[in-house]
């Protein structure tokens, strides 16, 4: 890729026009969570972050976080390495299904887990009531939302990567006696290491900032089941604006975060590659 | 003969499909694929069938549910063609020049998908709403606002109307059409459009006769996943428009307020519209990448 320094009043103006559009719709907005959350001083700020429903919020979404991104980095790791390994029927719409939670909309899959175990008309209901589970309105429901709407990304960002991996290598590591796991940790991991950080990294953002499938499942209750999304947009529609922004600035720093890290892996895996 | 024949051969070389570990893989996968994912989706297209069809034509040609669906197509269907516009643009300035805040625009790119829709929503909100740190810039009582009157436009809400639909939509599908033409704009060298810049072609034609027909699946593609985000877009359009009826009230709106009033057949109508949406364009975008792939082999 070889870049030219802009000349001319039409290249000029291109570049404006695009950095314009960019600056108004992405770049203010991100600098406005910022300044708006600092706005009434830093004690302001402590205090609607440490008020008990905001830390509720942040403990709840730290706690099905934790649950849906190790659970589908396994599982992703694993779904993408049989698609990239064995040969089986149904291999076209195993990846059809996985675009699926990309493509659907978040309110559609908190509707679905409604339609499954509500207790008064989930596919579920006699399952649910028997057991004594609260699954929709309470944390287990939440994950398994989660859970669903988050399959896709290590899945999706590490299969490229594996068909990429040279089998000799693995082959040969097999030869030399290396078993199994062996083979992955010490020759297939550091071929597909980028994508996997990668992928891990789009899960947990997608993971930390889902709202539209969670308002569904959580019933938004105080104390509970109000995630921290939940939270801004609770504390937003009451007028308190301050304590909104100082908690989007929690989740807008983790969203900066993965993309500074994106942005270090992107960078590396373009000086790896000739 | 090749290592790579000798796989499967019982004995020879491992980690051929024999194998029980493997099998077992398989299974624990698919299982986890088809409780997770499959067992969702069969509970909406139960609900489905279990309507009659009429009812469930009845219940998406009631006036709130008919406007929210076509407000939905419309203003998505807006918004990717405002982010192919702009995408492309953007791609291409990102390619071709070097300018100062280069590698900065390049990483904000991404920032709509990786930053929680709440959070740009009350971001959008502050800045443009009515009383909002520019928004406040057309208050009839402000010399813009003022002026603004005086030429006959006296309500300008960039949030609360369907402008803020749109707005919504275009923030939360921004990255998609960029993403989609910067490798392959990267794949062609500017030696090309150079030659047929010296060849005598206006910039015009060497960007429609040299560049357009190989951007063009690209472009496709990221106009059809932009697409089908907008569609299902929930977070931004109900937090930055306010939801009034007739006016921004989307149809994944639609879905929460039947489920919110415990009217699930009305719930389940539209999300099987938009599930039907979903599904269609995921089969296009796969068509797409079929095509993409083959016009890049010729």
């Amino acid at each position: 890729m070889s870049l030219r320094t802009p000349t001319g009043w039409g290249p000029k103006l291109l570049i404006a026009a695009g950095l314009s559009f960019l600056t108004l719709v992405v770049l203010l907005p991100v600098l406005t969570v910022f300044v708006e959350a600092f706005s009434a001083g830093l004690a302001a700020y402590w205090g609607a972050i440490t008020q008990p429903p905001a830390v509720h919020a942040l403990q709840l979404t730290l706690l099905i976080t934790a649950i849906a991104v190790p659970l589908n980095t396994v599982f992703g790791l694993l779904i993408s390495w049989i698609l990239a390994r064995r040969s089986f029927r149904g291999q076209a719409v195993v990846l059809a299904l996985l675009d699926l939670p990309l493509s659907i909309s978040p309110i559609v899959v908190g509707f679905m887990f409604i339609l499954l175990f509500s207790p008064e008309m989930g596919l579920f209901a006699d399952a649910v009531e028997r057991s004594g589970v609260k699954i929709v309105f309470a944390t287990p429901g939440l994950a398994l939302t989660l859970l669903f709407v988050t399959v896709p990304f290590v899945a999706r960002e590490v299969y490229p990567a594996l068909q990429e991996v040279p089998r000799e290598e693995e082959e040969a590591a097999r030869c030399l006696g290396a078993s199994p796991w062996r083979t992955f940790w010490s020759v297939t991991l550091p071929h597909i290491r980028p994508a996997l950080i990668y992928g891990v990294i789009l899960c947990t953002a997608r993971a930390v900032g889902e709202f539209g499938a969670i308002s569904v499942v959580s019933g938004k209750i105080i104390n509970a089941t109000n995630t921290l999304t939940l939270h801004v947009e609770r504390t937003y529609l009451e007028y308190d604006g301050a304590a909104a922004f100082a908690c989007a600035s929690l989740l807008g720093s983790v969203a900066l975060l993965s993309l500074l890290v994106q942005t270090l892996v992107r960078h590396q895996d373009r000086i790896r590659e000739p | 003969m090749s290592l790579a024949r000798l796989r499967g051969v019982p004995g020879l070389v491992p980690g051929g499909r024999k194998g029980l570990g493997g099998r077992g893989l398989i299974l624990l996968a698919s299982l986890y694929l088809v409780l997770l994912l499959g067992l969702p989706l069969a509970a909406l297209l139960r609900a489905g069938l279990q309507l009659p069809p009429q009812r469930l034509w009845q219940l998406l040609s009631s006036e709130l549910a008919a406007s929210a669906l076509q407000l939905s197509l419309s203003a998505a269907t807006l918004a990717a063609l405002i982010n192919t516009g702009f995408g492309l643009l953007l791609a291409w300035i990102l390619v071709r020049y070097r300018f100062p805040g280069r590698r900065l625009a390049d990483a904000l790119i991404d920032l709509p998908f990786a930053m929680p829709g709440v959070v740009a929503a009350i971001a959008l909100l502050r800045l443009y709403g009515p009383g909002g740190r520019i928004g406040q810039l057309w208050d009839p009582e402000a010399p813009f606002g003022h002026w603004l009157a005086g030429i006959g436009i006296t309500e300008l809400n960039l949030t609360g109307s369907r402008f803020g639909v749109v707005l919504a939509m275009v923030y939360a599908t921004l990255p998609f059409v960029v993403r989609a033409v910067q490798p392959v704009l990267e794949a062609i060298e500017p030696e090309v459009e150079e030659s047929a810049f010296t060849l005598g072609a206006t910039p015009a034609q060497t960007f429609r006769k040299v560049l357009l027909p190989q951007l063009l699946p690209a472009l496709a593609t990221g106009f059809s996943l932009a697409l089908a985000r907008g569609l299902g877009e929930y977070g931004l359009v109900t937090i930055l428009t306010g939801n009034i009826p007739f006016e921004t009230l989307t149809s994944t709106v639609y879905v929460y307020q039947r489920f919110e009033e415990f009217d699930f057949d009305g719930a389940t109508a539209v999300s099987l519209v938009l599930l039907a949406g979903s599904l269609g364009l995921l089969v296009l975008i796969n068509g797409l990448a079929l095509w993409y792939r083959r016009s890049r082999a010729l």
